[in-house]
């Protein structure tokens, strides 16, 4: 055979293989009743060991695998209620917790839920001492003391905390992920080398909740199963699949073919693109999370009160939420995000180029400064730190911005080299303990105390009073005056902490008209799949 | 890469000395490009500024729990010791674990390369059906209508913005006409249903006899390979009707034509012939550029693909999965380049004497 005839061979091949492409259109389904279909960017999903779990997408799939010690039902996301528990009752001191367990449930692997199973599931958190695992061992257990704090007594389990905690905090963090009940048999079949079944969790799943995972593909789906044993009924719909579709365009025409039942990543325009769309719904939710920007008071400039507060008026709040921000942020001032318990809803900031003026000259900078602004490099940081640029110009400071990837950014604010930074914050679990925390709490402003997952010693600010109004609003175990509390330390750090904070997310999710019961709560894992039908 | 035409011109040693040294040299090339490759890979991936520890433990975590996966991961050491190690894990096979998925990187990328090899090989089969005859064409009608068309085509193909040029095409064949199937591999119904020993799903639905799987993953790639192909054919079109000009200005085309030769006979037998020996180069080329993946294209079409999977582990400070798949991405250029070497020889019977 020669060339030209070899190459005839090769191009009627190709003919052949791309003639179907000319052919006419098969018909394409629509996900089948039983099956609900979710596009989302699910790329940080690294890990569904509940141990483990510490990311937004990872977080709201073990959500719907695993039940959990304390929980929120979708009917009442404000009122904290037993989850695998049937009730719980806190000893006369506060420091022991005794919860006695619901009858008749069931693992996917038809073990029954014991109080055995909490137990180990706790302490397998604290002994393999993952990120997350500081929501427990906050209470003072540690991988030494946690076989003696928590532990089983006739038949329910019992557990003892040794820091002086209210122990409505330390409900709270029981609604956490790392409260997710696992198997303790299933698990303890998969460990190698004693490692409580780390390896095989991190793409397993060994739970009780309302689904079973099926497969994790990274970077292309989650897909589940519906578990018809669930203690709330069986799920509305039998399949999930969660499809990793990062380019919001690409989401966007799959929502408006039919060929997925929500999109949870388009951007506003698109949003306000399909609102006048018959075949599909805009559901807006408030969402925990809250933009803040940071002063580094390590910084000359930056450490004086009255620069802080004069960049405090040269956000231009409303102007920002309005336009380019619309449907995904609304403005919020306070460190606890609004819905949540103990919120505070005060805005007492708005743009005010004159004041911002005057109060930098009482500061000594009257024509200004030089700063630099770090920031994410993925909207809608630059377009934010780009309206800041202008109106913070508009007094003088020239800001310089820089942009970057989140692994890139976080170890330069780890090691307070920043001088002003954009960034995100939402709470490890629905506790106001858990934002302000970090935002105000800083025990050792010390370089040598690293205390690095701590916002306020990232930016070098300690106030003693602050700290004392934390630990107290932490131990206090009246109801009402820990909300006052709360109040009152929120409303302090907004006029003198090294924050301005700027909005609160709002996440707005497309759904196909069909589409029913998709809800979707303050924090990133306070999602139920569920409650869907079609 | 060329040593081939050397060898062959010497001409002087026997066959059988001569291919070993061609394949020493092969080997040694190989080797060499293979550790330029992972020590560049390596320093680059160590001294830039994202940092891999915060990818395992997440930003908010204590000091304690950071220093105590510095040090789990090795990088309290040396970089050359940690060069070594690694380099000595790779040639096990074993290209550690990817912290992204959790998995094996040789697993991982077992699963991506497929998606990316269907990808690359239908679009440069596109780039070469189409882009071979037009850029003939084109050549043999120079300066008449069919010769610019090729030419505004080869520009547009070359300088489109590939994720342009996918969401348009998407908005049109998928939004629109609902010719072809959305972005993803494989409409998801089907995910699974079928054995993947090769990760090829035409292939392996084939393999099976699943024809109503096949039509759908066919339906789900002619697409992206559309859009990339379109790109291959730009190249192969431009470079081809260069490279046939050239020829057509030669005396022995000339010869040919006052010996009374047909014009097929003159355009196909005597200039095309001359033109494949480098085209060869060009095709392989450009199938080894697809072959790295197009992030961009992967990403506009939710295509599970190596360059998606390099790019995504970059930002996550993933090196173990960088370095795996710049591995094989390396590995794929030289073996492509090897193998237009092979048909180099093939097509010219310079090479073989």
């Amino acid at each position: 055979m020669n060339f030209l005839s070899r190459l005839a061979v090769t191009g009627l091949a190709a003919a052949i293989l791309a003639g179907p492409a000319l052919a006419p259109a098969p018909a394409y389904a629509a996900p089948p009743a039983d099956t609900f279909v979710m596009a989302k960017d699910v790329s940080d999903i690294i890990t569904l060991d509940p141990a483990e779990v510490f990311e937004f997408s990872g977080g709201e799939i073990i959500a719907q695998i695993y039940d959990r010690l304390m929980w929120f039902e979708p009917e009442d996301m404000a009122t904290l209620v037993c989850g695998v528990c049937e009730t719980y009752t806190v000893s006369e001191d506060g420091k022991s917790i005794t919860f006695t367990m619901r009858e008749g449930m069931t693992f996917e692997s038809g073990n029954p839920v014991t109080a055995e199973d909490v137990v180990y599931s706790l302490r397998r958190v604290v002994k393999l001492n993952k990120t997350p695992s500081f929501i427990i061992t906050q209470f003072g257990w540690t991988p030494e003391n946690v076989d003696e704090l928590v532990r089983v007594e006739d038949g329910a389990a019992v557990i003892t905390i040794t820091e002086d905690f209210s122990p409505a905090l330390v409900l709270n963090a029981l609604s956490a992920g790392v409260a997710s009940i696992v198997d303790m048999k299933t698990v303890e079949e998969h460990a190698t080398d004693g490692d409580m079944g780390y390896a095989w969790l991190k793409n397993h799943s060994a739970g009780s909740g309302p689904f079973k995972l099926q497969t994790w593909k990274a970077n292309e789906l989650v897909s589940m199963t519906a578990n018809e044993d669930f203690r709330s009924g069986a799920p509305g719909v039998k399949r999930v699949i969660v499809r990793h579709v990062a380019e919001p365009g690409a989401q966007r025409l799959l929502i408006e073919k039919g060929d997925i039942d929500v999109a949870r990543d388009l951007t506003p325009d698109m949003v306000a693109a399909l609102e006048s769309n018959d075949d599909v719904t805009v559901q807006t939710d408030a969402k925990a999370a809250v933009i803040y920007m940071a002063f580094n008071q390590s910084d000359e400039i930056l450490s004086n009160p009255k620069v802080a507060e004069a960049i405090r008026y040269l956000v231009d709040y409303r102007g920002m939420a309005d336009t380019f921000l619309k449907g995904q942020f609304k403005v919020h001032q306070a460190a606890w995000p609004e819905g949540m318990w103990a919120a505070y809803n005060e805005t007492p900031y708005a743009l005010d180029i004159e004041k911002a003026k005057a109060l930098l000259a009482e500061a000594g900078y009257p024509d200004g400064f030089e700063i630099h602004m770090d920031t994410l490099n993925q909207s809608p940081y630059p377009e934010i730190a780009q309206a800041l640029q202008g109106t913070l110009a508009q007094a003088g400071i020239k800001v310089e911005i820089s942009t970057a990837e989140g692994k890139t950014l976080w170890p330069m604010y780890r090691a307070r080299k920043h001088q002003l930074i954009l960034a995100q914050w939402s709470p490890d679990y629905t506790d106001p303990h858990s934002n302000l925390d970090a935002f105000a709490h800083n025990p050792d402003n010390s370089p040598e105390a690293k205390l690095t997952g701590v916002l306020a010693w990232r930016n070098a600010w300690m106030d003693e009073d602050m700290n004392a109004m934390v630990v107290a609003a932490r131990n206090e175990t009246d109801t009402a005056k820990r909300e006052a509390l709360y109040h009152d330390i929120q409303a302090k750090l907004m006029h003198e902490g090294p924050y301005a904070i700027l909005f609160q997310q709002t996440e707005q999710a497309v759904m196909r008209a069909e589409v029913e019961g998709f809800v979707s709560g303050p924090t990133f894992d306070l999602i139920y799949y569920r409650t869907v039908s079609k | 890469m060329t040593d081939t035409n050397s060898a062959a011109a010497t001409g002087k040693l026997p066959a059988a000395p001569r291919a070993l040294r061609a394949t020493a040299s092969a080997l040694v090339s190989l080797a060499l490009t293979f550790i330029g490759l992972t020590a560049i890979t390596f320093v680059i991936g160590r001294v830039m500024p994202a940092d891999p520890v915060l990818a395992v433990v997440g930003d908010r975590a204590s000091e304690e729990a950071y220093q105590r996966v510095f040090l789990e991961m090795g990088l309290d050491r040396p970089i050359w010791e940690q060069y070594l190690t690694y380099l000595g894990q790779i040639l096990t096979g074993d290209f550690g674990t990817s912290i992204m998925t959790t998995r094996p990187v040789t697993e991982d990328i077992l699963r991506f390369f497929p998606a990316t090899l269907e990808l690359a090989t239908l679009a440069t089969l596109i780039g070469c059906v189409i882009g071979i005859p037009l850029g003939v064409w084109a050549a043999v009608n120079q300066g008449r209508w069919i010769d610019h068309c090729a030419r505004v085509l080869g520009l547009a193909g070359y300088s489109a913005p590939v994720f342009w040029l996918g969401m348009l095409g998407l908005l049109i064949f998928y939004g629109n006409l609902g010719w072809v199937a959305g972005p993803g591999r494989i409409d998801i119904y089907y995910d699974g249903l079928v054995e993947d020993p090769t990760g090829v799903i035409l292939f392996d639905a084939a393999w099976h006899g699943e024809w109503e799987i096949f039509w759908n993953a066919f339906s789900h790639l002619i697409l992206p390979a559309g859009v990339l192909g379109l790109y291959a054919l730009a190249y192969i079109a431009r470079m081809t009707r260069s490279f046939m000009l050239d020829q057509l200005g030669q005396e022995y085309v000339l010869a040919a034509r006052i010996k009374g030769a047909s014009e097929f006979s003159v355009i196909w037998r005597h200039a095309f012939r001359n033109v494949l020996v480098q085209l060869i180069t060009i095709i392989g080329l450009t199938y080894a550029s697809l072959l790295e993946g197009s992030v961009l294209t992967e990403t506009v079409f939710a295509w599970p693909g190596i360059g998606q999977y390099i790019t995504t582990s970059l930002f996550n400070a993933d090196m173990n999965a960088v370095l795996g798949g710049t591995v094989v991405v390396g590995i794929c250029f030289v073996g492509i380049n090897m193998l237009s070497d092979l048909l180099y020889r093939f097509a010219d019977p310079r090479a073989r004497t």
